[in-house]
């Protein structure tokens, strides 16, 4: 299989960046210190089924079960212990509710910090250095660009993340889905309202 | 009714779509997903705690602020294992050289 790579393409040498991240692999493959199936499963369990799959349960959880909601919100790192989600790494999660009035936003100004265990792997918008810095000093006008207009009644509070504390905004749920069920709700919930750059929306009916 | 409550993961599937909905990728090259995925799974083996990790990236970010996220990653991440002894600067040069020069083979 070797012999085919390579030889037929005459592949382009890789970029510097590229043949570091491959020797470090191939280096600490050979010595045991990893495998590649546990990268492969590490990567395919955070690019497809972590996602933001966990957060839209959580979210939808908290819609239809107040007491769940309380429990939430005084506890996140519990209360999403109670779904089966874990895979946090020694930090805590905080959720942050909107409601009418008030409306929250999470950040990580010094990186990257993400509620990985409810979120997945953040957006490159969200590691971005704009994003870091203008967030905390106008979020408003930021949101605005997100296509999130929010009313000058509204107080906007900006989370910002730490290595010991993430956090994660609870959307309110949007009207008009007194009918739906969990499931159904929970498939209404993005990303991107967890992060709290949208609302939670309600596909038009055809 | 049961036949639907019975199949979660169907469901999940479907949900699962959301990333795609947002219009994101996560990882730009195959060396990003590689790299996080050997660092994470290394974490997990017990080799390192996750914050001593993360505050090699916060310093790394700190110092060169860009947006190759995951180069700031990489460096990191050579930092950790040069500093617990379980790499040595030398080899990973020597080897990065090997794949750099195509003396190696990238699909390897």
């Amino acid at each position: 299989m070797a012999e085919h790579h390579g030889h037929d393409h005459h592949p382009e040498p890789p970029s510097a960046v590229e043949a570091r991240a491959r020797a470090l692999e191939s280096l600490l493959i050979e010595k045991n210190l990893v495998t590649a199936d546990a990268i492969d499963r590490i990567v395919e369990a955070y690019e497809s089924d972590i996602g933001p799959l966990n957060g839209a349960r959580v979210v939808a959880r908290a819609w239809v079960d107040p007491e769940f909601k309380r429990r939430l919100l005084a506890d996140g790192t519990a209360a999403i212990r109670e779904l089966g989600i874990s895979g946090l790494r020694g930090e805590h999660l905080v959720v942050v509710e909107n409601r009418p009035g008030v409306h929250n936003v999470i950040v990580c100004t010094l990186c990257s910090c993400y509620p990985w265990a409810v979120l997945g792997l953040p957006p490159a918008w969200y590691k971005s250095a704009a994003y870091r810095s203008r967030m905390v000093i106008n979020p408003r006008e930021v949101l605005a660009e997100f296509g999130l207009h929010l009313d000058e009644g509204t107080r906007v509070e900006v989370w910002d993340s730490s290595a010991e504390t993430r956090y994660m905004v609870l959307p309110e749920r949007p009207p008009g889905t007194e009918h739906l069920s969990e499931e159904e709700l929970a498939a209404l919930v993005t990303r991107d309202a967890m992060v709290g750059v949208a609302r939670v929306e309600v596909p038009a009916r055809t | 009714m049961s036949g639907r409550s019975q199949t979660p993961a169907a469901r999940m599937e479907g949900a699962a779509a959301l990333p795609r909905r947002n219009g994101e990728l996560i990882f730009e090259a195959p060396w990003q997903s590689r790299i996080f995925g050997a660092t994470v799974a290394m974490h997990e083996a017990g080799l390192f705690e996750w914050p001593e990790f993360q505050g090699h990236l916060i310093e790394e970010i700190a110092q060169q602020d860009t947006e190759d996220y995951y180069q700031r990653w990489l460096v990191a991440f050579e930092r950790l294992l040069v500093e617990r002894g379980l790499l040595d600067r030398d080899e990973i040069e020597r080897r990065a050289g090997e794949y750099r020069r195509l003396e190696r083979d990238l699909l390897d």
